[in-house]
């Protein structure tokens, strides 16, 4: 399907590489087309697990690290704003929740975006995902519906198909594949052992893999079957 | 980070012993552990920047080591402790890696707070 083209797109996940797989090459198609981007990501994965072997990072020169993987995926996709929104992984669910909804109002009001991306609540699996989701939707919710940006979100929780079914927005973004590449090649502490293999299997023609990489996937939300009644 | 050095790592430890330090401890399998592996029991639990006096610190076993703190009234240990190193900032920094190089344990020492 087409990318409509946006006023403008905000994209919220929490952790730095949260955009690499699923949303990179929407982003840069949404750059290539003039559409402003905001992306704020709200930590910087601070408590990534993987250090190396040897070790690269402690868990401690490990925000940095991420900051500047950040900064170049960014660089990578074309993402001239960019919010470090200085929580700190794996907490944000435990952040006050009115706080959290605050904080994407803010953004909401300040950028005016026409499409919001994020995870989908329910089906994303990491807390943080969670956690980042349910702000959003909240934040939205509280736009009056005829105001209201479109909503899409990532879901890969292991019961997504069976429960919301195949997704309804279909970005092919076999034009941005090196943008892609370049953008998951610059999140290297989270991704060098799976590039490898994948950098390969494109070059190879797999076609099952060039499928999954150019095929991004999004679920609008479904308001009609919202997650919660009221926040 | 290099591989721990009993005897070394040992004398890192003593060195923080009876000051107030900072203290960082961390378990965790990874927040897609039961995503991957659906009915794995996912537990973990996570402190930082709480302060302790320690009157007595050791490493104990082969690698993997154990190290424990004995407090005026209680205790901190973790397992599993693989490798270490004193940081630009002087901090005595310990983790736990798998052999893929993913941390499963970590304990931190700081005479000033962890940022953070």
């Amino acid at each position: 399907m087409q990318i409509e083209k946006e006023r403008h797109v905000l994209v919220v996940f929490p952790h730095p590489d949260d955009e690499a797989f699923g949303v990179s090459g929407s982003i840069s198609t949404y750059i290539q087309m003039g559409v402003p981007v905001t992306y704020a990501c709200l930590t910087l994965g601070e408590m990534g697990r993987n250090l190396g072997m040897p070790p690269f990072a402690t868990r401690e020169t490990l925000p940095e690290i991420r900051k500047n993987e950040l900064r170049a995926a960014c660089e990578a996709m074309g993402i001239e704003d960019l919010r470090m929104m200085g929580l700190r992984d794996k907490t944000v669910e435990f952040e006050d929740d009115e706080k959290m909804v605050q904080l994407v109002t803010d953004l909401i009001d300040e950028t005016n975006p026409s499409l919001i991306i994020t995870f989908y609540p329910g089906y994303s699996v990491h807390p943080d995902h969670e956690a980042t989701a349910r702000a959003v939707v909240r934040a939205v919710r509280r736009v009056p519906e005829a105001d209201r940006p479109k909503l899409y979100a990532v879901a890969f929780a292991n019961e997504t198909a069976d429960e919301l079914g195949e997704p309804d927005v279909i970005h092919d973004v076999t034009a941005m594949l090196d943008r892609k590449i370049n953008t998951l090649n610059a999140h290297a502490s989270q991704t060098v052992w799976m590039m490898k293999e994948m950098e390969k299997k494109l070059a190879d023609g797999d076609s099952e893999a060039i499928e999954r990489f150019a095929k991004e996937k999004f679920y609008s939300y479904r308001w009609h079957d919202d997650f919660e009644e009221t926040f | 980070m290099e591989k721990v050095n009993r005897e070394e790592l040992q004398r890192h430890i003593d060195s923080f012993a009876g000051k107030e330090v900072y203290l960082h401890l961390e378990t965790t399998n990874g927040s897609y552990a039961a995503h991957f592996n659906e009915g794995f029991f996912n537990a973990g639990a996570f402190i930082r920047n709480v302060q302790v006096r320690y009157e007595l610190g050791k490493v104990v076993g082969d690698s993997p080591h154990r190290v424990g703190l004995k407090l005026p009234y209680g205790w901190v240990y973790a397992q599993g402790i693989t490798h270490y190193e004193v940081d630009e900032y002087g901090r005595l920094l310990m983790a736990g890696l798998d052999s893929s190089g993913k941390l499963a344990v970590a304990l931190e020492l700081s005479e000033t707070p962890f940022a953070y």
